[in-house]
């Protein structure tokens, strides 16, 4: 495809896009899609997290995996940055920390799509004794 | 952060956290008078002055998830490194106001780096957020603004993988043709 230079491009290439479109775009389910929240405040971004969910958008689209990916703030997992915040549909979320390309790499494969669960996860205390 | 395009990642989430709609990004680069300008304003809930006055503090931070805020004065750190100024105002209720001024010949002063992907992500995880980037440099002006995106894509998200690669590629393209700084 040749490269988009204004919106008179954007446009082409939308219509273009539309007959290929999936049905996420067109029905924004979300919630049957995987999601992925990367930590993108100071702390994560001076550990790279840019790198990061510019890896998880390619390499999910690449693999052919429906995801979400999106910016979020500071977790309060500082010292583990980049950190990573991964719900797959129907279960809850899950936080990594250390997330560098390699370990980005191994969620896709083993977590994303095996559900195989892989070193460095944050656990969370999401639940009390009055939730449960 | 290695250059600053990470910087302005970190500012623009301070405005998303501030409830802004409109987000403006102005990169000027003045080789005459030899400075070269970030600014960042928006519209968001803005601070008291008793905040601002603490906000170029790095033990100082609105979080409630860690005690330190170094977003910025990192930035302002980067800027008088080079000899050059920072400047931040704010007024409750209207926004913020930002601005890094470097010198431009400064061994110090940061490389852009990747300001396309910065925008693209950003814009795509805050769809509900108009975000005008406009950057000048003696050879002319190119402004990136969602609103046109959104209208050409009339209805397609923007958060997606094929869409984001497009976009960047536009915005560093147009920026080519301004001959911008890297």
């Amino acid at each position: 495809m040749t490269k988009v230079k204004s919106l008179a491009d954007l446009k082409l290439m939308r219509a273009e896009m539309e007959a290929k479109l999936s049905l996420r775009e067109k029905s924004n389910n979300s919630e049957k899609m995987v999601q992925i929240k990367v930590a993108m405040a100071t702390c994560g971004i001076a550990s790279g997290a840019k790198d990061v969910m510019d890896f998880l958008i390619d390499e999910l689209d690449k693999r052919n995996i429906e995801a979400v990916v999106s910016q979020t703030g500071c977790m309060g997992y500082c010292y583990a940055e980049p950190t990573i915040e991964v719900t797959l549909p129907n279960q809850d979320p899950v936080v990594f920390g250390y997330v560098n390309l390699k370990k980005a790499d191994e969620i896709i494969e083993k977590y994303i799509k095996n559900n195989e669960l892989v070193d460095g996860v944050i656990p969370m205390n999401y639940e009390t004794i009055e939730k449960k | 952060m290695k250059d600053l395009s990470l910087h302005i990642l970190d500012i623009l989430q301070n405005s998303i956290e501030a409830k802004a709609t409109l987000l403006k990004i102005n990169i000027e680069e003045n080789t005459k008078d030899n400075v070269y300008t970030l600014t960042i304003e928006d519209n968001g809930k803005g601070m008291s002055k008793e905040m601002l006055n603490k906000v170029i503090d790095p033990f100082f931070t609105s979080r409630t998830t860690r005690k330190v805020g170094l977003g910025i004065p990192l930035l302002k750190q980067k800027a008088e490194l080079t000899g050059g100024s920072f400047y931040i105002d704010s007024e409750e209720g209207k926004g913020t106001i930002l601005k890094a001024s470097f010198i431009f010949n400064n061994i110090d002063r940061p490389a852009l780096g990747d300001i396309a992907g910065v925008l693209v992500l950003t814009a795509a995880s805050n769809e509900n957020i108009r975000f005008v980037y406009q950057h000048n440099t003696k050879e002319g002006e190119y402004i990136f603004d969602t609103d046109e995106i959104k209208e050409a894509l009339d209805g397609m998200s923007l958060n997606n993988a094929k869409v984001i690669h497009y976009l960047k590629d536009m915005i560093i393209e147009n920026l080519i043709d301004i001959q911008y700084t890297k």
